[in-house]
């Protein structure tokens, strides 16, 4: 087996800054309800991504802490979300953000 | 390199019993189920149909490989595929027995040994969804959509008093790998109770272990919870549209559910592969099992049912003879009799999954889910607060 | 070894990530995303991060990405529909977007001292046992404020969803 050079913990945090880039043009662009809040997941697990790693520079685990509740919080924020789109699509019978334009019907 | 090679002879050893197990669950499932309800089952491939599995197999491969044309064709051969490969994977990290020493080298009868385990299964059989859900949405059939969402909302209720169950014999035994919780369980109280957590002091544990195991029926979407394959109901829910090896692959992973899960069972609950009275004694019981069960065979052989048995069943005695003479070999003892003890449990786990497929009848669906939320949720979260309440006052 | 593993699952969550920007169909936006978080736990379990990596499977490939899927078969939700998109977004978004992670990649590369190689299994530090310590010593106040953030998630959740079966 070759003897391959350790990575640098900056391709992780490399890494982490593409897919929270990806996470905010999937924002940007996309018009269906649930595709932009799966892309909001994207960014927080992309966060967890930096946290972790800078966890591993500093041999402390509080980053792990704290990735652990950016997790608890996304679980959170998802049961409402999606009962939240659940409730849009009853009333509008839509999921395109852009045809969800008026405050009342 | 070492390391490397003694892998790889454990996950082909591993491989090949748990496919054979797999495929011969299938004919003592039929078997047992027909002495239930007083038939004799596969009879005719074989002596006893005991080649019937071949047959199965040698059927399903050569069978029509349909694909409608009004599917999701990606997700449509896409779902078997992550419905196997996620049942498949667990097995890799049961212990089957204690560290052992083979020509010198020192090695763990487990493909690896996972400090977070019990987290690992949790997370594959948590992710093992997806076959189920994506295989009901991309066939694009109305009992195939029922049947899947039926089956993951079953799956994810049952998952909280499962994991709440599993919790309480952890708080006892103060670790999350395997085989850490296996050897916390070794000795005996008062010289002949083993310390299995079903027993274990301060708190039993048996309530956690019928709560494990309700939600291992559901979980592995076995009767009475079969509701995402209710055929009177959904034709075959999710898989109705899966012919040939596509659905011999959803069959094979509901079999390599109940293995795992019987598994874990026994190494959380029954003390994994510690046998059940002290060691001298113990090490004879797989001998003195199969000496009995080649007696019990002569002994037909006397008075035979059919003019084939006068041959067959001294032929199942003499295989059953040189079976226990194999446990008798004392050198070998520290490799067998752990595995003994440790299949005899999950056998039996895997009986009682059949055996209640043969006497209960299916839930409601309604009742399913207040089953789950109202009375099984509850039942573990108590039982989790007692077991704190005790390892915290003793 | 832990190169090749890093190359390998950084590549898978990149493709993936592309994808679910890309799809239209949300049920494949929905899978590469599980494909993200699976090769994110697994580049946790390279960093040393074992407990987190569970976790992450359990709770965002199990319960999170499962809601997500549920969701989508109970809407029946199709493919999404083009609509006009702003000139500007069509105009500067890409420019944009590859300047954001040109600027990240420069702070990461040029302002940050020096990080350490990551060796895998030279700091296991993630355990569950440290991790619990952590959670009810040190941070005890925001562990139990998340747990009133959760049932608060679940009051809602249910109120919603009562409102939609009425």
């Amino acid at each position: 087996m070759p003897h391959l050079p350790p990575v640098p913990l900056s391709w992780y945090l490399i890494l982490s800054a593409i897919l929270f880039a990806l996470g905010v043009a999937g924002f940007l662009y996309r018009k269906s309800i649930l595709t932009v809040f799966m892309s909001i997941e994207l960014m927080l697990n992309a966060v967890n991504l930096s946290f972790v790693s800078f966890s591993y520079e500093l041999q402390r685990i509080d980053g792990h802490i704290y990735s652990f509740f950016v997790m608890v919080v996304a679980a959170a924020e998802a049961a409402v979300g999606l009962a939240i789109i659940l409730t849009i699509f009853k009333n509008r019978g839509t999921l395109q953000i852009d045809e969800v334009d008026s405050m009342k019907l | 390199m070492n390391f490397y090679i003694v892998s790889l002879i454990k996950i082909a050893i591993v491989f090949g019993v748990f496919m054979t197990t797999l495929a011969y669950l299938q004919w003592v499932e039929r078997k047992v189920l027909a002495h239930i309800q007083s038939r004799t089952g596969p009879l005719r491939v074989g002596p006893h149909g005991l080649m019937q599995p071949l047959a199965d197999v040698v059927k399903l491969l050569t069978k029509e490989d349909l694909l409608p044309p009004y599917v999701n064709r990606f997700f449509y051969l896409l779902a078997p595929f992550i419905a196997v490969c996620l049942a498949l994977i667990s097995i890799s990290i049961i212990p089957f027995g204690p560290r052992i020493t083979v020509f010198g080298y020192q090695t763990y009868m487990q493909i690896s040994d996972v400090n977070v385990g019990i987290l690992f299964v949790l997370a594959i059989s948590a992710v093992s969804v997806y076959g189920v859900a994506l295989a009901g949405w991309s066939s694009n059939n109305k009992y195939s959509l029922l049947g899947a969402l039926r089956s993951s909302a079953q799956m994810v209720s049952y998952e909280l008093p499962l994991t709440l169950a599993i919790i309480s014999p952890l708080l006892l035994n103060n670790h999350l790998n395997f085989r850490a919780i296996s050897e916390s369980q070794a000795g005996y109280y008062l010289g002949f109770i083993p310390r299995w957590n079903i027993v274990q002091m301060p708190f039993p544990q048996i309530f956690a272990f019928i709560i494990f195991m309700i939600a291992a029926f559901a979980e592995t979407n076995r009767l009475p919870f079969d509701l995402a394959e209710a055929e009177n109901e959904l034709v075959a829910g999710f898989h109705t549209e899966y012919s040939s090896m596509k659905f011999a692959c959803f069959f094979m992973s509901e079999y390599a559910h109940m293995v795992t899960i019987s598994c874990v069972a026994s190494l959380l609950f029954l003390g994994g592969w510690h046998p059940l009275f002290p060691a001298p004694y113990s090490d004879w019981v797989p001998t003195l099992l199969f000496v009995f069960a080649a007696i019990l065979c002569f002994l037909h052989a006397i008075t035979p049912a059919r003019q084939r048995d006068r041959k067959t069943f001294p032929v199942f005695g003499i295989a059953f003879l040189i079976i226990a003479a194999i446990w008798a070999v004392p050198f070998l003892h520290f490799v067998l009799v752990p595995v003994f003890w440790f299949a005899a449990k999950a056998g039996f786990l895997l009986f009682t999954f059949i055996w209640v497929r043969g006497t209960l009848p299916r839930f409601r669906y309604d009742q399913l889910m207040h089953f789950a939320w109202t009375f099984l949720f509850p039942c573990a979260l108590l039982n989790l607060l007692l077991t704190a309440l005790c390892v915290a006052v003793f | 070894m832990d190169t090749i593993l890093f190359i390998v699952f950084a590549i898978v969550a990149i493709v993936c990530a592309f994808n679910l920007v890309l799809q239209r169909h949300p049920i494949s936006s929905a899978l590469s995303l599980i494909g993200v978080m699976g090769s994110l736990a697994v580049l946790y379990l390279l960093l040393g991060a074992e407990f987190i990596a569970m976790a992450q499977v359990i709770v965002y490939g199990g319960a999170v990405m499962v809601l997500f899927v549920l969701v989508i078969m109970l809407l029946n939700a199709g493919t999404e529909k083009i609509s006009r998109k702003s000139w500007f977004a069509q105009i500067a978004g890409l420019p944009l977007l590859l300047a954001f992670v040109a600027l990240l990649g420069f702070l990461i590369r040029g302002v940050l001292p020096p990080l350490r190689a990551v060796q895998f299994g030279s700091w296991v530090g993630g355990t569950a046992e440290r991790i619990g310590q952590m959670l009810f010593t040190q941070y005890l106040l925001p562990f139990e404020i998340i747990s009133i953030l959760i049932l608060i998630a679940i009051l809602g959740a249910v109120v919603l969803a009562h409102k939609e079966f009425d």
